[in-house]
């Protein structure tokens, strides 16, 4: 075999080994084990009413958090790229923050702030506000998580298209809401599509942050990631490979999506 | 070091770029591959350096066949249209990069660059960096950088094509001028009929991927092989069946029975030439050159009926 | 916008920052050289940036093959690349415990180990220094390439003088993404590490723990110092970026 040929092999062979062993091995792994349990076993789990509520109270947190951070993504996007305004680069760093920030990190911080001890804690005592332990620490949580994704993929598209298009709007008569509506929003929306699918997916993943302030209480504020766990301490392989399967399921749409949807390599 | 092409074919996918090509290029000769886009010469120049891998046919250098040889070991310099320069090394390691990595020692690495700016003239640009250079200078780089490692045979792909008309004139002669201090055998692709011309000791006019003519310039322009050739290499008007260049129409003033009636449609001073439109008395158009001086002699303006004819006429076999 | 910003981040991380210092500064260095809370960063640090190697040698690998080495069936390779990204991270904890743990079907029995920590994170990183470095070599001018070629230099010297310093910012900035990403994982970790102090636990739980158990200040502290590591980690591969680049300011 020629050298050149026999280098391309091997290359080729070096890099799927890797993917095989890392990442398929694992997948391989959900499939096999769900079989192994029995179907049976892993629905009537998924099936169970704790369960059901873990789903719901999942699907309660993204419906909030997605909206929300998509509305910020795309108005943050707007004003750092086609505004001026001091501390952007503070702004832009603080967009940036989740992304290296561990999710013991968030939910500690919040624990910090809404907690009894913390800073807004006597306040929310006095009040009989929940924060913590309850929906709303959760929500807070899994929004600070997901914050960056729709402004990230709005903001070099932004920059790539340039505000011309806009100009021209205004030139013509348009005004602020109408270019926004018009003109500026159809520019971007297939890169808003692929930023929510892909905080949809944070959101629906999230683990540590709302591990934390949650308390992982069954039946009230658990999500499906903290019953995987639950299933797993109470030895419940069914129970914890089931919900894995319908969350891997979801997963794998979601990366259908992004590969449809993803920004091709080198076009506008 | 003279090169060989022996019945060279190429296709990619349905595209025949080279349609069994032969050329011969002389040992310390400057031969141009010229023709139009989609010619093939680029593509031969490439199956020459080894970048290409032709379909069937062979290549020689210095007379060793090249069959199977990779780029790295043909002993070709090749330049390229966008410089190709390494963006992240400073000029001397450029230039530097053959001698490199063949482990010549430090000292003699050192000199030679240093002779090598001297000859590109790019001296005291030594510690820039591709982004800081004109375009002008990175191809003077590229030249440096191909010659530092003495090679064989320098091949240039439309090197001076990205450049400026006044750059492209000035590196010109500036590269002829070269190979005439260094007889490196020598092979530019070049799309520029005048480049061609000037530059070359030989000029080889191709396209579709075969060779229409092959020669001296002054050849090809005096005597074309066929219609293409001749209005490729030049200007060429059409009368009847044969091809007359415009220099070679006599205008006069007054008809006297060899002549035919023109009409000056329109006169563009270049210089010292003067380029009349002319209209014949069948409506074709004509392009005459003369000097400024006969052109003031027949006091020739827009409107005015002259009479023409054709000193030295070219005619095709069918 | 600064409001929403303002509330859902940069207060929380005010409150954070604030309570790790609240019982004064000996208290936070109590906390953070604790030996359990040293043995913890510790692993921590190592760990991820083995991890980060990793990802820096195999991610190129792959990137390559993605770009300049298309075969059937890799644009399916492509679109899997990103699982890691969309796929729960306990969940991948649990694949990943459920391969090499007691009933491995491979027979490897590395569950509860530090090699068990390494495996999970290669999996949950994967996708950043590949999707760094595909749009970089994209780029690449492959004329370069070529041009070093005709000069004699052969594949490896091409790849290696040529090549990988036009790819290099891509690759230092996947391996800081991965290396952020890998010092903060929670979720896949807890499962197959068995949190073990001194021996598997990692800075992350140690900080839930702590949490969990009222030791707010403790976590803080710890929390902090990971930020602070975070935050020097990134500037010095800002700072290898700029050097890598500079001669495309100078």
């Amino acid at each position: 075999m020629p050298s050149a040929a026999l280098r391309r092999w091997s290359v080729r062979s070096v890099a799927l080994g890797y993917l095989l062993v890392v990442l398929m091995g694992p997948l391989a792994m959900l499939f096999w084990r769900v079989w192994a349990e029995g179907l049976g076993q892993a629905w009537s789990a998924v099936t169970e009413a704790d369960t059901l509520h873990a789903f719901q109270v999942t699907l309660e947190i993204a419906a909030i958090a997605v909206p929300l951070n998509t509305i910020f993504g795309v108005v943050c996007g707007l004003a750092i790229v086609r505004r001026r305004f001091p501390g952007k680069g503070l702004v832009n760093a603080f967009v940036d923050l989740p992304l290296a920030l561990s999710p013991v990190v968030v939910g500690l911080s919040l624990f910090l702030l809404y907690g009894r001890t913390g800073w807004f804690g006597p306040w929310l005592t006095d009040h009989g506000v929940r924060v913590l332990f309850a929906l709303p620490s959760m929500v807070l949580a899994t929004v600070f998580v997901s914050v960056p994704y729709v402004a990230r993929e709005v903001i070099p598209t932004l920059r790539e298209i340039g505000d011309e298009q806009e100009q021209a709007a205004h030139t013509l008569g348009a005004s602020g809401w109408q270019t926004f509506w018009r003109i500026t929003l159809p520019s971007i929306r297939w890169a808003v599509i692929y930023g929510v699918v892909v905080t949809t997916a944070r959101c629906l993943g999230e683990y540590g942050a709302v591990a934390i302030v949650s308390g992982s209480i069954s039946g009230r504020t658990e999500t499906a990631t903290l019953r995987v766990q639950d299933y797993y301490e109470n030895i419940d392989q069914a129970g914890s490979f089931g919900v894995s399967l319908v969350l891997a399921l979801i997963a794998i749409a979601v990366l259908v999506l992004m590969t449809l949807l993803k920004p091709k390599e080198g076009t506008a | 070091m003279s090169i060989s092409a022996l019945n060279v074919s190429k296709r990619f996918g349905d595209f025949v770029a080279l349609d069994d090509v032969s050329v011969e290029v002389e040992t310390g000769s400057l031969t141009a591959l010229l023709g139009p886009s989609g010619s093939g010469k680029s593509t031969l120049l490439r199956v020459i350096a080894g970048l290409e891998t032709p379909d069937s046919g062979q290549i020689r250098i210095a007379d060793e066949p090249m069959d199977g040889r990779a780029p790295q070991d043909r002993g070709v310099g090749f330049v390229f249209q966008h410089y190709a320069a390494f963006k992240h090394m400073t000029v001397h390691d450029n230039i530097a990069f053959g001698m490199k990595i063949r482990k010549r020692p430090r000292a003699e690495i050192k000199a030679r660059v240093a002779e090598l700016l001297e000859l590109v003239q790019l001296q005291g640009l030594a510690e820039r960096y591709p982004s800081q250079l004109s375009g002008g200078q990175r191809q003077r780089m590229g030249l440096a950088r191909a010659l530092a490692v003495d090679p064989k045979v320098l091949l240039l792909d439309e090197p001076f094509g990205a450049l400026d008309a006044r750059v492209r004139s000035e590196l010109r002669i500036w590269l002829r001028r070269l190979h005439d201090e260094t007889h490196t055998t020598t092979v530019i692709v070049t799309h520029d009929q005048e480049e061609a011309m000037e530059v070359a000791d030989r000029v080889v006019l191709m396209q579709h991927g075969r060779v229409e003519q092959s020669g001296p310039p002054l050849e090809l322009y005096e005597r074309p092989a066929n219609p293409f050739v001749m209005s490729f290499v030049g200007q060429a008007n059409r009368i009847g069946d044969g091809w007359v260049r415009p220099h070679d129409v006599q205008v006069l003033l007054e008809p006297n029975g060899t002549t035919r009636e023109a009409l000056v449609s329109r006169l563009v001073h270049l210089g010292f030439e003067v380029r009349a439109e002319l209209v014949r008395d069948d409506g074709t158009p004509l392009s005459v050159q003369l000097t400024r001086d006969e052109a003031e002699r027949l006091e020739l303006e827009a409107g005015q009926i002259v009479y023409i004819r054709p000193t030295r006429e070219t005619v095709f076999g069918s | 916008m600064t409001t929403f910003l303002t509330v859902i981040v940069a207060l929380p991380i005010a409150a954070l920052v604030w309570s790790s210092r609240s019982d004064g500064l000996s208290s936070f260095w109590y906390w953070i050289s604790t030996p359990e809370s040293v043995s913890a960063l510790k692993l921590t640090v190592a760990v991820a940036a083995l991890v980060a190697l990793t990802n820096a040698i195999f991610g190129t690998l792959i990137a390559w093959v993605l770009v300049r080495d298309p075969f059937r069936g890799s644009s399916l390779v492509n679109a899997i690349i990103d699982l890691p990204f969309a796929l729960p991270t306990i969940v991948a904890g649990l694949l990943v415990l459920a391969l090499y743990g007691p009933e491995s079907p491979v027979h490897v029995h590395a569950a509860f180990t530090r090699a068990a920590i390494y495996l999970v994170l290669l999996f949950v990183t994967l996708p950043f220094v590949v999707r760094t470095v595909q749009p970089v070599l994209h780029e690449v001018d492959t004329q370069m390439e070529e041009a070093a070629r005709s000069l004699g230099a052969r594949e490896a010297t091409v790849f290696l003088r040529i090549v990988l310093p036009s790819i290099l910012p891509g690759i230092l900035s996947g391996v800081a993404m991965a290396f952020a990403r890998a010092i903060g994982e929670v979720g896949s970790v807890t499962l197959v590490s068995g949190n073990r102090p001194f021996h598997t636990e990692v800075a992350s739980i140690w900080i839930l723990n702590q949490s969990s158990s009222g030791n707010a200040t403790g976590a803080a502290a710890v929390a902090v110092l990971l930020l602070a590591i975070s935050f020097v980690l990134l500037l010095a591969i800002g700072g290898l970026r700029r050097l890598a680049t500079r001669h495309e300011r100078a």
